[in-house]
């Protein structure tokens, strides 16, 4: 199968790690994958400040770079929101064609813990992490994406993985793309009570399956100095298996 | 009180808000008991999305057909014997008002919680006159007693007071003596009110629902005050928003049943009050003359427009009741009587959008609020479409933001521009890696590092990284 990689933005950037992990989990489990170098960003920083006009400029380019995939996966569920969002972007009466293409692109995008189980049918990635760790649920991949139970899923078929549940999971970290400088004060607020909620289940390592809220958390962490790994989920789920892949 | 209280800048009231730890931890566990509560009111009503759904098309429907209702409506309190103004502004309505209660030559009058009486500031123009209005909803009569301090919440104003503060108002204002048990509070508050439901000439509600088929007034609370304020005095003046409407008692029965299990979490509340028309021959209670004043103040343009959901509002509250930014700048920041996400959306379009200009941005965008409204308002997306209007259409957003959005624009079509771009800003951001990461940023970064560490852009990108591999020969 082949399957087109979105990056994102701040995993190309800030945590190539995690783009390598989950070129490496695709791979493994059979996909070809596909890295259009043209891709930039998906817009999100100008859609949701206001600049439509921006991230419009940023869609028709990503629309017009993954017009040939088969299947567009990302490690994100806030950017693959996005990608879908793009449907809605286009709502003008003289953009129906725009539309469509946002709609085809619509229907083949996944976050990739949601094409791993839907698409690939996956569960088990037969991977082994022996920690203590917790999980992140972002607000975007699971309240705008609909994406819930795929991460659980292939957590919990993690092997020496103990997974506590983290108290007030509903709960937004605080990052919101430019809220968390633009309204840093009560972002400060927001995140300092996910670290204690994240402290209050001992767990060794942070997972979340989006850059953004995990970049925020950790950087949070780090700036307190405690000692909590922060780990993006494909980097879990390819955890173990580093070697077997390449 | 108007919309709008006080006068102090945003980041000022979010600054005290974050500072009031006691206010905090009252929201807090308020939003916790409340939230819980609801989630397990709509699991005992089967699909709850079901529900909402069927809510959110009873609203649509009533509002896309609003003009026809409103006139259904009318006719029905007119045969009835009850008198019906139609008020477009603030001020066409407490004239209004302050006529009939004039006419009466009263002083009495005694209110049940009604947030469009606040938006109209009723309770000023009433004391200017010399009259003597007393809240009698337990939230609104503490916020009252205590110097008229500004409600924090749509459902519970008094919400950032716990029992203690309000037994020390209580003890200051009206010489109460007793503990800080609710119970006894409530007692003494009943006591407290009594005289004033038997002597009042007037008795002013808001309205929850308005049945247009049958010309009905419903009145949600939870304390049987309501009920004394519509039927001991001889005159009731009921106000509502010119959207609370609701076709027959069939949509009737499905909202109240969503909004007691929004607001707080019960199958239903301990009143729910339906009043159609004056008393009438025969009958043992209700009043002898009956107003029923409906406003406009700013509804109709917003009917129509991108923001037409707002209108669905119920007010029942459930979306402060998840909303993190809520729980931890308090009510009180939002500046305006509607707070919470809802109050984000609602206030610039009623109370003026340059008065209200950071609300909107007062948001993670985590659509918490979408999630639990139950009338399906997409809350987070209106929140965007207030950013566009500043930002594109009034042009109001910072300049260094804007050009900072067209340079982004620039760089998201371009893919050389984007790598050079992202190059460039490794390259630039050296001098001020430290360990890996980046601990006190330049320029925009600023407001970034102020409270978290940047990781330092990696010195292989992803897409180098790809390239290389290839390159390599380790994949075609």
């Amino acid at each position: 199968m082949k399957v087109s990689l979105f990056i994102t933005c701040l995993a190309d950037l800030f945590y190539p790690e995690v783009g390598q992990a989950t070129v490496e989990l695709l791979e493994r489990l059979g996909c070809e994958v596909d890295f259009p170098v043209a891709q930039t960003c998906c817009g999100q920083p100008a859609f949701n400040s206001g600049y439509h006009r921006e991230a419009k400029k940023a869609a028709r380019h990503m629309i017009e770079t993954f017009a040939h995939a088969d299947y567009v996966v990302a490690p994100s569920g806030s950017c693959t929101a996005m990608l879908k969002e793009y449907v809605h972007l286009f709502s003008g009466e003289d953009e129906w064609e725009w539309q469509e293409k946002a709609r085809a692109l619509a229907e083949k995008c996944y976050e990739l813990t949601q094409f791993l189980t839907e698409i690939l049918g996956v569960e088990d990635v037969n991977a082994t992490l022996p920690a203590k760790a917790t999980y992140h649920r972002s607000c975007h991949m699971t309240r705008l994406l609909g994406v819930k139970d795929a991460p659980m899923k292939l957590l919990a078929n993690v092997k020496g993985l103990s997974l506590a549940e983290l108290p007030c999971a509903h709960d937004c970290c605080g990052f919101g793309g430019t809220f968390s400088v633009k309204m840093a004060p009560i972002s400060q607020q927001m995140v300092d009570e996910k670290v204690v909620h994240i402290e209050e289940t001992d767990a060794e390592v942070l997972i979340g399956a989006d850059c953004g809220c995990l970049m925020h958390m950790g950087g949070r962490i780090r700036r307190q100095g405690k000692p909590i790994r922060v780990m993006h989920i494909a980097q879990v789920l390819q955890s173990g298996l580093e070697k077997e892949g390449s | 009180m108007g919309i709008q209280f006080g006068d102090v800048v945003f980041y000022r009231r979010v600054d005290k808000g974050i500072r009031d730890q006691f206010m905090r931890s009252a929201v807090r566990a308020a939003q916790e008991r409340m939230r819980t509560s609801r989630l397990r009111a709509a699991e005992e009503l089967g699909d709850w999305e079901e529900w909402r759904r069927l809510g959110e098309e009873i609203r649509r429907h009533t509002l896309e057909h609003l003009d026809y209702y409103l006139e259904q409506l009318s006719d029905r309190v007119h045969a009835l014997g009850g008198h019906v103004f139609f008020a477009q502004t603030a001020e066409e309505a407490t004239s209004y008002i302050r006529d009939v209660v004039q006419k009466r030559d009263a002083r009495r009058i005694v209110k049940s919680k009604s947030m469009v009486t606040e938006e109209i500031s009723l309770n000023d123009v009433l004391e200017a006159i010399g009259c003597r209005v007393v809240e009698t909803d337990l939230g609104e009569y503490i916020l009252q007693v205590d110097d008229h301090d500004p409600p924090s919440h749509i459902v519970g104003p008094s919400v950032h007071k716990d029992r203690e503060r309000i037994r020390r108002v209580f003890a200051e204002k009206l010489g109460y003596t007793g503990s800080a048990e609710p119970e006894e509070m409530t007692a003494f508050v009943r006591q407290q009110l009594r005289p004033d439901f038997l002597t009042a000439e007037v008795g002013i509600t808001g309205c929850n629902f308005a049945v247009a088929e049958s010309g009905t007034v419903c009145l949600v609370t939870n304390e049987g005050n309501g009920r004394l304020v519509t039927s001991l005095p001889p005159v009731h003046i009921a106000v509502m928003g010119m959207e609370r409407i609701v076709p027959t008692w069939e949509e009737l029965e499905v909202m109240v049943g969503l909004l007691c299990r929004s607001a707080v979490g019960q199958k239903l509340t301990s009143y729910i009050n339906c009043l159609t028309g004056p008393k009438a021959a025969g009958d043992v209670d209700g009043p002898e003359e009956f107003h029923l004043v409906i406003i406009d103040n700013g509804r109709s343009d917003i009917l129509g427009t991108e923001f037409q959901s707002v209108l669905q509002c119920i007010r029942c509250g459930a979306c402060l009741n998840v909303c993190p930014v809520y729980r931890h700048i308090g009510g009180q920041a939002y500046g305006s009587i509607y707070s919470g996400p809802i109050g984000a959306v609602l206030s610039p379009l009623l109370g003026g959008e340059d008065l209200y200009r950071e609300l909107p941005y007062a948001s993670s965008l985590c659509a918490a609020c979408t999630e639990a409204c139950p009338v399906n308002i997409p809350l987070h997306d209106l929140l965007i479409r207030h950013r566009q209007k500043t930002a594109e259409e009034k042009r109001q957003s910072p300049l260094g933001e804007r050009l900072a959005m067209k340079a982004f624009g620039m760089v998201a079509e371009s893919p050389r521009l984007y790598r050079w771009g992202t190059k460039l800003a490794r390259t630039a951001l050296l001098p001020w890696e430290e360990d890996g990461v980046i601990r006190q940023g330049p320029g925009p970064l600023q407001p970034w590092t102020s409270i978290r560490d940047l990781p330092s852009p990696e010195r292989e990108t992803f897409r180098e990284w790809f390239e290389n591999r290839r390159k390599r020969g380790e994949r075609p």
